[in-house]
């Protein structure tokens, strides 16, 4: 995943706060994804228009961490979603 | 130990909304005793019933039959439990769907499309399917579903007749823009139990389809999904039916009965609960279908003191029912079960019956079926 590229969660491809059991997940097709709180905030995050560098400066900021750090970390999980086809990236 | 009271909430619910169905192949999930027209769910029901499902925990809706499409409250029906906060996933052989009636589930909210698959051209796929002009329709509807930009998975089933066609299958998907393909090799329940003659893939088959699919799934990485069921009977470990039993999803009948999966009812002890006589959520924690199979504790051995007891649940219990006559029977494809060594030589028997021909599914109440 890079700087520059604008990652955008595709149709069919939702957040949805679980009530029952109170967590988030992340609905698509025949998958209910458990996200934990890092998951969930880079997903919030994530609206189609801001680029992953973008995202990942506010998330830096916002958790007071180093951003090659947040970088690492979202890009795998990011980069798993993908490799599913729950997250399309343009750029 | 799995009890009512320790069991999770379920996660996914099958709706079979219908057992009504243009098509007829030879291999269709529903029972051989359909239910009638007469007998459906009201829309009112339905609608309880997805408000009941989500309450419960139910996260994912798969909306199914026969054919759903049959349904002509289809739309009310998706608006309801998209309503109710469910993902919708509609499981359709396209028949039946118009590109205005599309649109109209576009506009109620409905999540996904699951389009199955019978052949890649309109020989082989209006000859299992029964039913002349379904391949050229389909084809139109996928258009359609595209257009519209639903996400798509193709959903085949493969069998000895055309597992062949597999690789043209990927291309198709790949060509549709779908972005996951459900590859899935025949399971011998319902009606498909009727037709292990025409069926049965031989073993190299299903070698080979193992082997196309490792390597698709390398290629098309990031671009297309694909989940596979591999040819059961040919397989060292059964597979783990639904999850659990009464662990993650339960199945709704056209006339209202729960169960714990969709062949429950070839199990000929268990009763099942209607949704008309009891709330979605008593019946899925003390029902007793749900509770009898659940958790480790009805096991005997080789189940019982194996160390992938957890891992696949001993198997399919419909199976065992149907192939050993006993449901808490270590499931026969289990290379563990004494019954092992019969069904490889049965699965090689039936894989060899060359000019074997159909037992078509019939229509809901109107044709008696073929006796075994
Ligand atoms: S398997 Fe075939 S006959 Fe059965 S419901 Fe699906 S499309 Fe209809
Ligand atoms: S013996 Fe039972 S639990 Fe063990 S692998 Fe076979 S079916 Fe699964």
């Amino acid at each position: 995943m890079e700087a520059e590229e604008i990652p955008v969660l595709p149709r069919g491809v939702r957040l949805h706060y679980d009530h029952i059991r109170e967590i988030w997940v992340l609905l698509a097709p025949e998958r209910a994804v458990t996200l934990d709180a890092v998951g969930h905030a880079i997903l919030s995050e994530v609206d189609g228009e801001r680029s992953f560098g973008e995202i990942t400066q506010k998330l830096a900021e916002k958790f007071n961490a180093p951003v090659d750090l947040i970088m690492q970390d979202s890009a795998g999980f990011l980069g798993a979603l993908r490799a599913r086809r729950f997250l399309d990236v343009s750029s | 130990m799995t009890t009512a009271k320790t069991a999770p909430p379920p996660i996914a619910m099958l709706a079979e909304l219908t057992h009504r169905c243009p098509l007829s192949c030879p291999y269709c999930s529903n029972p051989i005793e359909m239910a009638l027209q007469e007998a459906e769910l009201s829309t009112e029901t339905w609608t309880r019933v997805f408000q009941e499902a989500a309450d419960l925990g139910v996260l994912q809706l798969h909306l199914s039959g026969g054919e759903p499409a049959s349904r002509r409250d289809l739309t009310d029906l998706i608006a309801a439990a998209q309503k109710a906060g469910l993902y919708t996933n509609l499981i359709t052989s396209g028949i039946g769907l118009s590109e205005k009636r599309l649109r109209d589930l576009d506009a109620a909210g409905l999540d996904h499309i699951q389009l199955s698959l019978q052949g890649t051209d309109a020989a082989m796929a209006d000859e299992i399917g029964g039913y002349r002009g379904g391949f050229d329709r389909k084809m139109k509807v996928a258009d359609w579903i595209t257009k519209i930009g639903f996400p798509l998975t193709l959903n085949a089933v493969l069998h000895r007749r055309n597992l062949h066609q597999l690789p043209d299958m990927l291309k198709m998907a790949e060509t549709m823009g779908a972005r996951r393909i459900e590859v899935a090799t025949v399971q011998f329940h319902g009606w498909a139990l009727k037709n292990r003659d025409a069926l049965m893939p031989t073993l190299e088959q299903a070698k080979e389809t193992t082997r196309i699919v490792t390597e698709a799934r390398l290629r098309l990485k990031g671009r297309l999904v694909i989940d596979y069921v591999s040819a059961d009977y040919h397989s060292k470990y059964p597979k783990r039916c639904m999850g659990g039993w009464g662990s993650t999803g339960l199945n709704v009948t056209p006339d209202g009965q729960v169960l714990p999966c969709h062949a429950a009812q070839t199990i000929p002890h268990l009763t099942f609960d209607r949704v008309q006589d009891r709330p979605l959520a008593d019946i899925w924690y003390n029902g007793s279908a749900f509770n009898a199979y659940r958790g480790t504790d009805w096991m005997a051995e080789p189940c019982k003191s194996c160390d992938r007891k957890t891992v696949d649940f001993g198997g399919c219990r419909c199976q065992a029912m149907a192939l050993v006559g006993d449901a808490s029977a270590t499931d026969p494809v289990c290379q563990k079960s004494p019954h092992n060594a019969a069904l490889q030589a049965q699965a090689n028997t039936h894989a060899a019956h060359d000019r074997a021909s159909f037992f078509y599914r019939s229509a809901p109440g109107k044709t008696p079926a073929p006796t075994e």
